[in-house]
Order: structure tokens, then C-alpha cells, then sequence
């Protein structure tokens, strides 16, 4: 009997608890909808995703850490600093409407450049390495910046882009850690001529 | 310090002109009440949270006692500028001034601007009164009143103290180089809010 009474007690506590969990999953389209404003979260995926639908802004992106790795400091990070900062002067552009000219070469030849400085291994002086790395970026951030979606949300379209170009320059720097080795210094070059090689590759597309 | 003390009231008061005629009404409703509202308010709205986040870092940058001051300031002229938007509301946007905040603070950051704590001050003041204006007469304007002013507030308190806080407790380089990489990521932010700003009007 007392089993019984233990029994059905349990049964009730479980009974209590899916009835309580079936009320909050029915009162959460309730909660997650009730915002005066939408479109939020739409914008900010866009941005999240624009970055990584080209290959060609990937590339250029994961080099630009790749080529800060190999500075060392302080380019480790100037170089990944100029590159979002400059991009959204260039996507203020694209959104205000200014025309670029040749941007869709310039993201290209950003590839090919940022490709050979990597597998040369290249050290020029500080200025104007920031100054390569900030030109290319003016093209990515205006393609960025002309191709916003209507209707998204500028500013979490924003913050989305913004977060992932400077997390894609993190996995190059991250990449870039094996310079310390030396088989790490001949595998960084390697991957800025195949770099390169993508580069010339999108090239060919376009002009043929 | 007294020129000081000086210098910081005539620049807040100098921010007052940049209040605009009309105000942002963009709340978050949650059906937890008023207050919750406000704190929802806060930490859903990147036009409120990104600055709020910036003047935080860059307190914590400039040590412990212009964090202190932030943590106080900060809170307390958003409350008085929030009171002013409930007590004269406008309705409308103001995107261009919010954009130029994030520039102007994350540049700040980012540079590591070796600015006086009277400067984090002036920043704070100026900062808190505009936003809370525009959060007040958004508060006003969906009758949320004071109490979701309140959970701005407190949710505001909050964020300095745990943002500043972790980067006075910074001690490795790096994290502090890190820390001016988010102020670069909100310049960026700012620049392109800018932008779409001035196409949208």
C-alpha cells in the first residue's frame, strides 16, 4: 500500500514536471515573439555569413593573420586591426553609394598580394604593411557595404560582419602559431602560394 | 582638480546640444514587467550595450579610480537624462550621434588614449544623458515609466562594474592588446552604423 502511495507520488512529481516543461515550451513562441522590434536577429546572421560566402574574402582574411603571425609584434595585431577598420570605411562607401571602381578585381588581387607576401615571407616596414593590408580592405568593405540586404538591420548586420572578419584574422594568427618551427615556417609559405594560386584562379574566372 | 571638475561640467554641458529633437522608441517587451523590461532593454540593444561596453573598457583601461568614477557617473547621468526623456519626450531616431559615440569611444580604446579620468568623466556624463534620454522618452512613450528606467539602470550598473572591473584586473600584455582590438571592432561598427545611417536619411 505504501509502495502503491510512493508509486503515485513519483508518478504525479513526473506528471507535474513534463505538464510544467509543456507549458514553458507552448509559452516560449509567446516570449521569444513578443518584440517591438524585428528583423534583429536576420540581420545580424547576414552579417555573421557575408564574410564567409566567398571564398576570395576568406582567403584574403585568414592571410592577413597569417601575415601578422609572421611578423611577430606589433604587426600581429596592427595588421588585424587596420584590416576591420579600414573595411568599414570602405563599406560606408558601398553604402552611401560611392562608386569603387574595380572592386571586384581589387578583393582578387588582394588574394594574389596578401598570398606572395606570405609565402615571401616579406618584411617591409610597418607603414606600409598596414598601409597593403588597409588598401584591399577598402574593397572588401565596400562589396560588403553595396550588398547589405534590404530590410536587415544595419547595425547587427554590422556587428555580425565585423565579428567574424576579426575572427577569421584570429584562425590565421592562430594558424600562423606553427612559425615557430621550422617545418611550421615552410607549411605558412605553402599556404600563401596556394593562396596565390586560388587568387589567380578566381582571376582567370573573371576575365575569361 | 578643481579646473578640472571645471573643464568636465562645461564639456557635459556642451553634449546637451547634441540631444536630438526627435528620440529612438525601440523597447523589448518580456512580460516579466516593467523592470525586467529595462534589463532586457539593455543587454538586447547593441545601439545601448556597445557604448556602454566601450566607456567601461576604456575606464578599465585608464586604471582603477576612473573605473570607480564610471561605475557611479555613468549610471547616475543616464537616470537624470532618462527622467528628462520621460518628462519631455520625442518620438524618432537618432542613429547619426549614436554612431559617432561608438567611433569616438572605441577610437579611444583602440589607441589606448592615455586620456585623464576627469575626460573618462566628461565621456560618462555626456554618454549617460544622451542614451538616457532616448531610453526615457522611449520608456514614456510605451508606458513603461520609471521602473523599466530603473532596470536600464541597474542592468547598466551591473556592466560597468563587471567589464571595467576584468580590465583593471588585466595584467598580461596581451589582454590588454586584446582589449583595443575590441575597441577597433567597435570603430567598425560605429563607421558602418554611419553609413547606413546617412542612407537611410
Amino acid at each position: 500500500m505504501i509502495g502503491d502511495h510512493r508509486t503515485h507520488a513519483a508518478f504525479s512529481a513526473r506528471a507535474m514536471i513534463r505538464a510544467a516543461l509543456a507549458m514553458v515550451v507552448a509559452l516560449w513562441p509567446v516570449l521569444a515573439w513578443a518584440h517591438a522590434e524585428q528583423g534583429r536577429a536576420a540581420g545580424f546572421l547576414a552579417g555573421v555569413h557575408h564574410p564567409i560566402s566567398g571564398l576570395d574574402h576568406v582567403l584574403a582574411m585568414i592571410s592577413v593573420g597569417l601575415w601578422g603571425a609572421q611578423l611577430g609584434a606589433p604587426a600581429i595585431w596592427l595588421l588585424p586591426v587596420t584590416f576591420p577598420v579600414v573595411m568599414a570605411m570602405g563599406g560606408m562607401l558601398g553604402l552611401l553609394g560611392v562608386h569603387l571602381p574595380g572592386v571586384e578585381i581589387g578583393i582578387i588581387f588582394s588574394g594574389i598580394v596578401l598570398g606572395l607576401t606570405v609565402f615571401a615571407e616579406w618584411r617591409p616596414p610597418m607603414g606600409l604593411a598596414a598601409a597593403i593590408v588597409g588598401c584591399f580592405a577598402v574593397f572588401h568593405g565596400h562589396a560588403h557595404g553595396v550588398e547589405l540586404p534590404a530590410g536587415a538591420s544595419g547595425l547587427t548586420y554590422s556587428i555580425g560582419f565585423v565579428m567574424t572578419t576579426g575572427t577569421l584574422h584570429a584562425v590565421g594568427i592562430g594558424i600562423g602559431v606553427i612559425h615557430r618551427w621550422g617545418w611550421g615556417r615552410l607549411a605558412l609559405r605553402a599556404s600563401g602560394a596556394c593562396v596565390t594560386t586560388a587568387g589567380l584562379f578566381f582571376l582567370w574566372k573573371v576575365l575569361a | 582638480m578643481r579646473w578640472g571638475l571645471l573643464r568636465a561640467a562645461i564639456a557635459s554641458a556642451a553634449t546637451v546640444p547634441m540631444i536630438p529633437a526627435v528620440a529612438s522608441a525601440h523597447l523589448v517587451n518580456t512580460g516579466l514587467g516593467p523592470f525586467y523590461d529595462g534589463i532586457s532593454h539593455l543587454t538586447l540593444t547593441p545601439e545601448d550595450l556597445l557604448p556602454a561596453i566601450a566607456l567601461a573598457l576604456l575606464a578599465g583601461l585608464r586604471g582603477a579610480y576612473a573605473g570607480r568614477l564610471a561605475l557611479f557617473i555613468f549610471p547616475a547621468s543616464w537616470l537624470i537624462g532618462g527622467l528628462a526623456g520621460l518628462a519631455w519626450p520625442t518620438v524618432g531616431t537618432a542613429p547619426v550621434p549614436i554612431a559617432v559615440g561608438f567611433i569616438l569611444l572605441g577610437g579611444l580604446v583602440a589607441t589606448d588614449a592615455n586620456i585623464k579620468p576627469s575626460w573618462v568623466v566628461v565621456l560618462a556624463i555626456g554618454l549617460g544623458l544622451f542614451h538616457g534620454y532616448l531610453n526615457g522618452a522611449a520608456m514614456s512613450q510605451a508606458r513603461l515609466g520609471a521602473l523599466g528606467l530603473g532596470g536600464i539602470v541597474a542592468a547598466l550598473f551591473a556592466v560597468v562594474a563587471l567589464v571595467a572591473a576584468l580590465v583593471v584586473a588585466l595584467r598580461p600584455p596581451w589582454t590588454r592588446i586584446a582589449v583595443r582590438v575590441a575597441g577597433s571592432w567597435i570603430v567598425a561598427v560605429g563607421l558602418l552604423l554611419l553609413g547606413w545611417s546617412l542612407r537611410a536619411a
